[in-house]
């Protein structure tokens, strides 16, 4: 049973008058048609092609309680969240609610902005109007929804020819808040990369050990000429929470993007990326790395839309499922007529711990240009018996000789993450979530 | 050192030993040989632990404990090791890491203080040098995109730097043109002394010119027909198996 969606427009209503009276009058028409478009969509269902694999029943049956902005100083474990390395900004929002006190900006250079998404709303900061809820205006209902909801999140603008030496990390922290009626936040993030510009920017999700609660997220990045951006997903909220998020990139001529995602918690888990290569010469790379197990579910849908000539994209996605986890991969290559020259190469592969873990996988390859190179893969397995014999042999427990192979196979995507710091924060907590995974697999 | 009696063995269901018994005493080079589908090759398995292979009857004592009831790890680290026959691929796992982590693991159940990165790479330049060995190997991945020859030579050397009780060794001799045999052999003999055995499985007796055995025993059809020294293999070399059928009165199989 699908909750009527009057719960949503009782909040709408609430949430329209405690706006700041800065929103003005653009923002307040795109809200309230997304919230139109949201009302008339509902959630999806499993009937729609996009979601066939991945029901939404749990987060449309719940009603969920609007975040409050959070009471004191925030959570005390950000701390365990933070990078502990020079960042150009660090900015920590609380239930999707921007603390400064937690934050840093310290070492932004020049004009590079980065900060509340909500101050530069009410600032008229100059990208909000070409950009905000135009990147991602064709998204799902989730999207409208975040549109129609979002409180705030994180505003980044890396003017023309700046390059941030840094990675700016944007780390959203639920608490759980709300007892019994578990809350939502709608975070957003809106990063814009003038031409010739370069930078990397992080965003972090994460929320205590079994809260329940929902995250819907929506992140619009544009790239201006021959900008290089270095984007990254990290995902670890808790394994009984929600989890929604969709990245829209759109990139101009010559512009090299990349953008990794890495999914470990959530009990249901959808990522949509949507790259659209608007420009001759642009390079998209998408990689993924995702685990579950329990009975937690994590989609993966991703687009690459080759608009322009010469271009080329890169993606590869490893997984790991145990016990009675699913997953889901849907990799989307668009090749339109003009795009002649595309280089697209993708390949997508899952190791299933358990009998009882599932994914269901598919390419799906849209070419309407002649001229172009389009190679897919996916891949499903098991652990090769062989190498774990092997390795028991040269002295090694089952449980290390599993986990070994399992870090070897993550580590081929794992590796092409060039910021260390992720590498090795994501390598900390895979090494807890798989000693549980492999736990509950023995 | 080791006992084996009355050894049964099967796979996939189907019988493959059906009675060996043998004994190696310590300092002693055992070599096993005979036609293909004689059971050599399960010998060796079922001596290291392999878990498709299911022992039916008899019984393995390794220095006075019982071999079949531990795990393949457990046997590794009370210094049993085996140079697969068809080593294995693994993608992802560099060579010096899984080296350092197998060699510590051994050190540890023996007691000893497991060795830093400096005391390692001393230990492994020197066993390389010993096997002819380019040392950017120790930054590849195991096996991976090895050449027959590679992969073998990666056996020996890891039997150097584990420096095990007893190297079961799995037809290594197949696929190594005569300078790698050569090599291959001069670090096993390197490696011989009077607290160390081997078990030597080969289907012919080239490698037993350089390795040279205190004992040869004939396996066919699942049991030991026929021991001897040295010489036998020579024999065997010379009369091919079609000899022995007739000589122990029951089948053995040509050499193809």
């Amino acid at each position: 049973m699908t909750l009527p969606l009057d719960h949503y427009r009782t909040e709408y209503a609430r949430a329209r008058a405690g706006r700041p009276r800065g929103e003005g009058e653009a923002l307040a028409r795109t809200r309230d048609e997304a919230l139109g478009r949201f009302l008339d969509r509902g959630f999806p269902t499993t009937r729609q092609e996009e979601w066939r694999f991945t029901s939404v029943a749990p987060i449309a049956e719940q009603a969920f309680a609007l975040a409050r902005p959070p009471a004191g100083a925030g959570p005390a474990d950000v701390d365990r969240l933070r990078f502990h390395v020079v960042c150009a900004a660090e900015l920590v929002f609380v239930d999707g609610h921007y603390v400064p006190a937690l934050s840093t900006r310290g070492a932004l250079r020049g004009s590079a902005r980065a900060g509340s998404l909500a101050a530069a709303v009410s600032g008229h900061a100059p990208n909000i109007d070409p950009h905000l809820a135009r990147v991602a205006r064709d998204g799902s209902a989730f999207v409208a929804l975040n549109t129609a909801f979002f409180a705030d999140g994180a505003y980044i603008d890396v003017p023309c020819g700046t390059a941030l030496e840094h990675p700016i990390h944007v780390l959203f922290v639920s608490t759980g808040q709300g007892g019994d009626t578990p809350v939502v936040s709608h975070p957003r993030v809106l990063a814009v990369l003038g031409d010739n510009s370069q930078a990397s920017i992080v965003e972090t999700y994460a929320g205590p050990d079994s809260a329940r609660y929902f995250t819907n997220v929506v992140t619009e990045i544009v790239l201006g000429e021959h900008a290089v951006l270095d984007h990254y997903k990290v995902q670890r909220e808790s394994t009984a929470a929600y989890h929604v998020g969709s990245i829209h990139l759109r990139a101009a001529r010559s512009a090299t993007c990349s953008s990794h995602s890495v999914s470990l918690g959530g009990a249901i888990v959808r990522n949509d990326v949507v790259a659209v290569l608007g420009g001759e010469g642009g390079e998209c790379t998408l990689n993924g790395l995702y685990l579950a197990d329990g009975q937690r579910l994590v989609d993966n849908h991703t687009t690459i839309d080759h608009a322009m000539p010469h271009c080329g994209s890169r993606e590869m996605y490893r997984g790991i499922l145990a016990d009675r986890a699913r997953g889901v991969f849907n990799g989307k290559i668009i090749v339109r007529p003009d795009a002649q020259k595309t280089d697209a190469k993708q390949t997508n592969r899952a190791l299933l711990l358990s009998e009882d873990a599932q994914i269901n996988t598919k390419p799906e390859l849209e070419i309407f240009a002649n001229d172009v190179k389009c190679t897919h893969g996916a891949a499903v397995g098991q652990l090769d018996e062989d190498a774990v014999f092997y390795l028991r042999s040269r002295g090694f427990g089952l449980t290390d000789a599993r986990r070994m192979l399992i870090h070897a196979f993550l580590g081929d995507v794992l590796h092409r993450m060039p910021l260390a710091v992720i590498r090795t924060s994501v390598e900390h907590v895979l090494e807890r979530q798989l000693a549980r995974a492999l736990g509950a697999a023995a | 050192m080791l006992t084996i009696r009355n050894l049964h063995a099967r796979v996939a269901g189907r019988e493959i030993l059906r009675g060996i018994d043998l004994s190696i005493r310590f300092g002693e080079v055992h070599a096993i040989m005979g036609p293909n589908g004689s059971g050599k090759s399960t010998l060796a398995r079922v001596l290291a632990g392999h878990p498709e292979y299911e022992v039916t009857a008899g019984e393995v004592t390794f220095e006075g404990e019982d071999l079949l009831a531990m795990d393949p790890e457990t046997r590794a680290r009370i210094g049993v090791f085996m140079a697969f026959q068809y080593p294995v691929e693994i993608p992802g796992v560099n060579n010096a890491y899984f080296l350092k982590a197998a060699l510590n693991t051994v050190r540890k159940h023996r007691g000893e203080e497991e060795l830093d990165a400096m005391e390692f790479m001393t230990l492994v330049r020197d066993r390389m040098k010993q096997l002819d060995m380019d040392e950017d190997f120790l930054n590849r991945p195991v096996n991976d995109g090895f050449s027959g020859g590679e992969k073998k030579r990666n056996e020996i050397f890891q039997m150097a730097v584990l420096e095990p009780k007893l190297a079961v060794l799995d037809e290594t001799d197949s696929g190594l043109d005569i300078d790698a045999l050569r090599v291959v052999a001069s670090g096993v003999n390197a490696m011989r002394n009077a607290d160390r055995s081997f078990l030597v499985v080969t289907h012919y007796q080239r490698l037993l010119n350089y390795i040279v055995p205190d004992v040869v025993h004939v396996l066919s059809d699942g049991r030991i027909v026929r021991s001897g020294d040295k010489a036998l293999a020579l024999e065997l070399e010379d009369k091919g198996y079609g000899w022995l059928e007739q000589a122990v009165g029951s089948p053995v199989r040509e050499l193809r």
